[in-house]
C-alpha cells in the first residue's frame, strides 16, 4: 500500500501539462472574449452577424464534443497539425470559453449607462476615446466578477484534456487507478485537492472582484 | 386605576457599540393613544420594533397583559429566552403598519387581508372574506380588492396595510412613520383612516410620526424621545404648545420652520 | 481523410438513438441537482457558525472542482470505500456526480432568490404573527423562486452540454455512440458532427427562449420591487 506523497509524487507529473493548458486556455480565451465582445457591439453589421455565428455555435454545442471533434478534424480533414495535442486543447477549450466570456464583454459594455455615453459627447470625445477612457474602465469593472467565474471554469475544463491522450493530473490518476485499484479513492480525492489548490486564487480573485465592481460605477 | 397593556421596563438596545435606547420606562393603557416624537436616530422606531419582536432588547423587560414578552420560565421555574412559540402567543395582541407599508405583492389586497386570519387564527375562509370585504369598504377601498398591490398609490397601499393589520384584531396597533413614504397629496386620506380608528376608541396606539398637528389632535399623550431617553411626556398641548426643555423646544422649533 | 456525406446521413438515426437516452439523463440530473440544492440552503441556513462555514466550504470544493474527476470518484472509487462503499452502474453514478456538482450551483440561485425579497416581508410576516414555515411557504418563497426561472433554465441548458462527460464511464449516449463508430470505421469527424448538431438544434432554440423569459420576469420583477 502506498503512502499519500508516494501517490502525491505520481499524479504531480501531471501538473506541469495541467498548468500550461491552464494558462494558456486564460490568456488565449481572454483575447477571443475581447475581440468577440468588441465585435458584437460594432457597427459592422457583418463582423457582428459573423460573431453572434461562432458565438452561438461554440456554446450551442459542448466542450467535450468540440473537444474530440478538433481532435480528429484538424490533422485529419482539415491537415492541420499544431505540433501537439497541448494546442488542441488550448484551441478548443480557449474558442468555446472566449464565446461564453464574449457575452460578458459585450453585456458589460451594455450596461454602461447611456448619461455616459451622452456625457463624452457633450466633451467631444471621439469614439474611440470614449471606449477607451469612458465605457471600457467601467465595463472592466463590472465584467470582473464573472471574468473569475469563467477563469475556475476554464480550470475544471483542463481535466478533459485527459481524453485526448494528453498527461495531466488525470491521465496519471487513471494509469494507477488502474493498476491499484482499492487506491482508487485517495487518487481522485488527491486529484480533487490539487484543483482546488489551484481554483484557490482563481476563487480569491472573483471574491475581490466582487468587491471592486461594487466601486467605481455609476448605479442606475 | 387601570392596569396598563404594554410596560417597558428599563429597556436597553444596542445595535454594535451605539446604544439607541438607554433605559426606557414606559406604561401604555388599554386604549390610549401615544406619540412619539423626536428627531431622527433617537430610537422611537426602535421603541415599536422592540414590542412587534423585531428586535431583542439588550436588558429589561417587556409586558404584554402582563407576560413577559422576550422571556419564558422553563419547568424548573427559571428564565429563559423565549421561543418561538411564546412569541407567537403573546404577538397576536399587537398590530403594526410599516413606514413602506410591506404588502406582499404576489398577493391581491383581498389575499394580502385574508392570509394571516385564515392561516394564523385558522378562521373560517368565507367568514374571513367577509370581515376582509367590510374592512376595505372603511378604509375607502372596496373597489380595489382584486388589484395587486403594484397597482395601487402609496396611499392606497397604506390603507389596505392598515385593513391588513387589523383584520386580525390587536388590542395595541403599532403605527411606524406610516405618512413618510407618501407623497404629500396622500398623507391625508391615510391619516384620515387613523383618526376614524382613534375615535372608536378600544384599541391602544402607538404613533411614530412628524406629524405634530395630527399627534396633538388624536394623541392622549406625547413622548419626546431624544438620544435614547424619554426627554419629556405628557398631555399634547402642554409637550408641543408648552414645552419645557430646552432641547424639545429646539426640536420643535426646527421641524416647525423646516417645514 | 476526406469529408463523407454518406457516413454523415448514414451516422444521423445512429446517433438520434442516443439522443433519448442524453435527454433522459440531462432531466434525471437536473431534477437530481434541483432538489439537492435546497440541501446547500439549508444547511448555510442553520444558525451554528462552524456548520455553516464547513458545508459552505464542501460546497465550493464540489463547486470548484472538475465534475469528470468527481464522476471517477463515484464511479471507480466509490465502490471500494470500506464499508460504506457501493458499486454503482454508470448512469446512477452520471446521475449522482452531475446532480451533486451542479446543486452546488442551484443552491446559488435560490440563495440569491431568497436574498431578493425585501426585508420589509419578513417584518410583515413576523407582525402578522405567521410561523417560520408560514412565513416560507406563503411569502418568501413564492417571491423568492419566480425571478430564479430563467437562471434555473440556464443550467438545464449547461447541463445538457454536461452530460456528455458520462460517456467517459460508459453511459451509452450520443458521444459514446459517435465514439465507437469513429473506433470502428476509423471515421471520427462525420459523427462527431453530427453529435454537435443535435446539441446545437437543441440548447440554440432553448436558449432563446430563456432569454425571452428572462426579460419578461426581468419586467415583472422589476415592476415588483421598484414600491412593494
Amino acid at each position: 500500500m502506498s503512502s499519500i506523497p508516494d501517490i502525491s509524487l505520481i499524479l504531480l507529473k501531471g501538473l506541469k501539462v495541467t498548468l500550461i493548458v491552464l494558462v494558456l486556455s486564460m490568456m488565449l480565451s481572454t483575447i477571443i472574449a475581447l475581440v468577440a465582445g468588441l465585435s458584437r457591439v460594432s457597427n459592422n453589421r457583418l463582423l457582428t452577424g459573423f460573431t453572434k455565428f461562432y458565438v452561438e455555435i461554440f456554446r450551442g454545442t459542448s466542450l467535450i464534443v468540440q473537444l474530440f471533434w478538433f481532435s480528429y478534424a484538424l490533422p485529419g480533414l482539415f491537415n492541420i497539425h499544431l505540433g501537439s495535442d497541448i494546442w488542441v486543447a488550448v484551441l478548443a477549450i480557449s474558442l468555446n470559453y472566449g464565446a461564453y466570456m464574449s457575452e460578458i464583454v459585450r453585456g458589460a459594455i451594455l450596461s454602461v449607462p447611456p448619461g455616459q455615453t451622452e456625457a463624452s459627447i457633450a466633451l467631444n470625445l471621439s469614439r474611440f476615446q470614449r471606449m477607451r477612457h469612458i465605457i471600457i474602465p467601467q465595463a472592466i469593472r463590472m465584467m470582473l466578477p464573472e471574468y473569475g467565474n469563467y477563469l475556475i471554469q476554464i480550470l475544471k475544463a483542463t481535466s478533459l484534456v485527459s481524453l485526448i491522450g494528453l498527461t495531466d493530473f488525470l491521465y496519471y490518476g487513471n494509469i494507477y487507478r488502474s493498476t491499484h485499484l482499492t487506491e482508487a479513492p485517495t487518487v481522485y480525492i488527491l486529484i480533487l485537492i490539487f484543483y482546488f489548490l489551484l481554483a484557490l486564487p482563481l476563487i480569491g480573485f472573483t471574491r475581490k472582484m466582487e468587491k471592486v465592481a461594487k466601486k467605481g460605477v455609476v448605479h442606475g | 386605576m387601570e392596569e396598563p397593556i404594554v410596560q417597558y421596563k428599563d429597556i436597553h438596545k444596542s445595535f454594535g457599540d451605539v446604544e439607541v435606547l438607554k433605559g426606557i420606562d414606559l406604561d401604555i393603557l388599554p386604549g390610549e393613544k401615544v406619540a412619539l416624537i423626536g428627531p431622527s436616530g433617537s430610537g422611537k422606531t426602535t421603541i415599536i420594533r422592540l414590542l412587534m419582536t423585531l428586535e431583542q432588547p439588550t436588558s429589561g423587560i417587556i409586558e404584554v397583559n402582563g407576560r413577559n414578552l422576550w422571556q419564558m420560565t422553563d419547568k424548573k421555574g427559571e428564565y429563559i429566552e423565549a421561543d418561538d412559540k411564546h412569541l407567537r402567543s403573546i404577538r397576536g395582541d399587537i398590530g403594526m403598519v410599516f413606514q413602506h407599508f410591506n404588502l406582499f405583492p404576489h398577493m391581491t389586497i383581498l389575499e394580502n387581508c385574508m392570509l394571516a386570519p385564515t392561516i394564523v387564527s385558522k378562521k373560517d375562509k368565507n367568514e374571513v372574506r367577509k370581515t376582509a370585504l367590510e374592512m376595505l369598504d372603511k378604509v375607502g377601498l372596496s373597489d380595489k380588492v382584486e388589484l395587486y398591490p403594484n397597482q395601487l398609490s402609496g396611499g392606497q397601499k397604506q390603507r389596505v396595510a392598515m385593513a391588513r393589520a387589523l383584520m386580525m384584531r390587536p388590542k395595541v396597533m403599532l403605527f411606524d412613520e406610516v405618512t413618510s413614504a407618501l407623497d404629500p397629496e396622500l398623507v391625508g386620506e391615510v391619516l384620515e383612516v387613523i383618526r376614524d380608528l382613534a375615535k372608536a376608541g378600544d384599541m391602544a396606539m402607538i404613533l411614530v410620526t412628524h406629524e405634530m398637528d395630527f399627534a396633538l389632535d388624536i394623541a392622549d399623550r406625547v413622548l419626546f424621545l431624544n438620544e435614547g431617553v424619554i426627554e419629556e411626556q405628557g398631555d399634547p398641548r402642554e409637550i408641543l404648545v408648552t414645552p419645557k426643555s430646552a432641547r424639545l423646544k429646539d426640536f420643535l422649533v426646527r421641524f416647525t420652520t423646516n417645514r | 481523410m476526406t469529408w463523407s456525406w454518406e457516413v454523415f446521413i448514414e451516422t444521423i438515426p445512429l446517433i438520434f438513438k442516443g439522443l433519448w437516452i442524453t435527454l433522459g439523463l440531462t432531466i434525471a440530473c437536473y431534477l437530481f441537482a434541483m432538489i439537492a440544492g435546497f440541501f446547500w440552503v439549508f444547511m448555510s441556513r442553520i444558525p451554528i457558525k462552524p456548520v455553516n462555514w464547513l458545508f459552505r466550504w464542501i460546497a465550493e470544493f464540489i463547486r470548484s472542482t472538475p465534475p469528470l474527476v468527481q464522476l471517477f470518484f463515484i464511479y471507480y472509487a466509490w465502490p471500494v470505500v470500506p464499508v460504506i462503499g457501493v458499486t454503482l452502474n454508470p448512469f446512477v453514478a452520471a446521475i449522482l456526480g452531475l446532480g451533486i456538482h451542479f446543486s452546488t450551483y442551484t443552491s446559488e440561485v435560490y440563495r440569491s432568490g431568497i436574498e431578493s425579497v425585501d426585508k420589509g416581508q419578513w417584518e410583515a410576516s413576523t407582525a402578522l404573527n405567521l410561523s417560520t414555515a408560514q412565513k416560507w411557504r406563503y411569502i418568501i418563497l413564492p417571491q423568492a423562486i419566480p425571478p430564479t426561472i430563467p437562471m434555473l433554465g440556464n443550467y438545464l441548458i449547461i447541463m445538457f452540454k454536461e452530460v456528455p462527460l458520462a460517456s467517459t464511464i460508459g453511459v451509452v449516449a450520443m458521444l459514446h455512440l459517435a465514439n465507437d463508430y469513429g473506433a470502428q470505421y476509423y471515421k471520427y469527424v462525420e459523427p462527431l458532427t453530427v453529435v454537435a448538431l443535435f446539441f446545437l438544434l437543441l440548447s440554440y432554440p432553448s436558449a432563446l427562449l430563456i432569454s425571452r423569459l428572462e426579460k419578461k420576469y426581468n419586467r415583472r420583477f422589476d415592476k415588483k420591487t421598484a414600491t412593494l
